[in-house]
């Protein structure tokens, strides 16, 4: 049934798909990292016309399917006359969607730092954005880097749903080897594997930096 | 100088501006009034023990200073600047962030549980605020610095992790990390009641050289009766939010006027 020579003339073709794959995935997650944090910020700030709005719209994003944000980006942007190509309304989507429970843990790693450090930036004068750069966020990161690297790999695997915009990423890829070749065991098998695999090696990698850190 | 004789003329330290103002500041944490009213001025180099009952208020007073409480009503004045307010066309205005900075410069504080930074070595600790704070090359906070910590006995703990010192040290590094700033008034918050006893001393013998150093302003709130008699020019004594007694510590802790004082001073000398 399994046929290895046909498994591995589509190789190449599924590492194709598996490169758009990895690019949408850190593409996504550089933008969830970034927007994660501003968006931690402004939530924790006095200004409620500020913090409640940012709020609103994190709750908006959580408690609604990813897919259908993607298609909102995707299908319905355009008529308002953003047209975005498959890859950057998937990062968009990906990596706001993820941008918002990173937010979530960029919270749990600020709001873990003792207020005795907030006040001895401030008794030595530091400005607001110092306190943030020589204070906070390097004591706030680090705990946190093996949470951000389990969604990472959360991420990964959510890419397949990139498919449904039409993204010809790894799933995408199988599925169209599938329809020219009618055969779906190898090609989708291999989707599994190559997921497998790299899921289980990123979370070992997590599991030692989460090693590493403790120790310090 | 000037016509403004303190309550502080019986120390002789008289006629001078104060360099802190309290004008009828209160403060409250939602319904609870913790200062009430309270007037206070400070002389130029003045040393001021701040003693009182738990939560009469002591802490909340020194934190008032250094812009970590702000004052539900009144006016504090640092230097002879409003410190919470700026007088617009004569009007008093809520002061923005650049007027807090300007006049926070001139105040420095240690705090009970000495709020080093934990993943900066000693050295950095120090450095880090006159560098991005003061503005001063790495050389020139360095050099600073290794003379704030020669002085507080710690200049062979540079690569010392916060972590890797004792109690006593790391407040002595928190003292240094505070002087290099040069503030002209220095508050301290019971800066030996998180040490074990043995380390007390060595903390304290610090802060009462840098008091004998004499130009400091100091207000230290303190449980350590005998240390406030024996640097202290006054002692301020507090209860309920409101300034019960001062004057001169002989005065104070031999011939306390208020009955508040004598109960509070007796109840003192019993648990300790
Ligand atoms: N952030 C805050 N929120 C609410 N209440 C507070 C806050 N800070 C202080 N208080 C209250 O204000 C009162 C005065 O507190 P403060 O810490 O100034 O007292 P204290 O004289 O320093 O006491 P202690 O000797 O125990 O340190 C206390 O009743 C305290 O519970
Ligand atoms: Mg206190």
């Amino acid at each position: 049934m399994w046929d290895w020579e046909f498994t591995i003339s589509i190789l190449p073709l599924l590492l194709e798909g598996l490169k758009i794959t990895l690019i949408a995935t850190f593409l996504a997650f550089g933008f969830a990292v970034v927007i994660g944090f501003l968006l931690a910020i402004a939530r924790r700030s006095s200004v409620k016309i500020l913090s409640l709005p940012v709020k609103a719209f994190i709750e908006f994003v959580r408690s609604t399917p990813l897919l259908a944000q993607l298609f909102f980006i995707f299908y319905v942007f355009p008529k308002f006359g953003l047209v975005l190509t498959p890859l950057v309304a998937g990062v968009l989507g990906l990596g706001l969607h993820y941008s918002t429970y990173l937010s979530e843990v960029y919270r749990s790693g600020i709001d873990s730092i003792p207020r005795g450090q907030w006040e001895a930036a401030k008794a030595l004068n530091f400005s607001k954005a110092r306190t943030w750069i020589s204070i906070i966020i390097p004591q706030a990161v680090p705990p946190i880097i093996p949470v951000m690297g389990n969604y990472l790999i959360g991420m990964f695997k959510d890419t397949p749903v990139l498919s449904a915009i039409t993204l010809v990423e790894l799933l995408q890829t199988a599925k169209i080897i599938g329809a020219q070749s009618f055969r779906y065991l190898e090609p989708i098998t291999m989707v599994g594997v190559i997921f497998l695999i790299l899921s289980y090696v990123s979370s070992l990698g997590v599991q030692w930096l989460e090693l590493r850190l403790n120790q310090r | 100088m000037s016509e403004i004789v303190t309550e502080t003329s019986n120390n002789g330290i008289q006629n001078s501006e104060p360099i802190v103002r309290y004008q009828k500041v209160s403060k409250s944490f939602g319904d609870i009034e913790v200062i009430k009213e309270l007037d206070l001025d400070v002389a130029p180099a003045e040393k001021i023990g701040i003693i009182g009952p738990s939560g009469s208020g002591k802490t909340t007073l020194i934190r008032m200073l250094m812009t970590l409480e702000k004052p539900t009503s009144g006016t504090i004045e640092v230097d002879g600047e409003l410190l919470w307010h700026k007088r617009v066309n004569g009007n008093l205005v809520p002061a923005d962030e650049k007027h807090l900075r300007r006049v926070r410069s001139k105040v420095g504080m240690i705090f009970q549980q000495f709020n080093l930074f934990p993943h900066m070595t000693v050295l950095r600790n120090v450095t880090e605020a006159p560098i991005h704070v003061l503005g001063l090359s790495r050389e020139e906070a360095e050099e600073r610095a290794i003379t704030m910590l020669e002085k507080v006995g710690l200049k062979d703990k540079l690569d010392h992790y916060p972590r890797q010192l004792s109690g006593g040290q790391q407040q002595r590094v928190a003292i240094a990390r505070a002087l290099v700033m040069n503030p002209k008034i220095m508050l301290f918050d019971e800066v030996t009641s998180a040490l074990d006893p043995e380390l007390v001393e060595e903390v304290l013998a610090v802060i009462k050289e840098i008091a004998l150093e004499g130009n400091m302003t100091m207000l230290l709130v303190t449980h350590e009766m005998q240390f406030a008699r024996e640097i202290a020019d006054r002692i301020v004594f507090i209860s309920d939010g409101r300034i019960i007694e001062q004057g001169p510590p002989e005065e104070i802790f031999e011939n306390p006027k208020h009955e508040r004082t004598r109960n509070f001073l007796r109840r003192f000398n019993k648990n300790n």
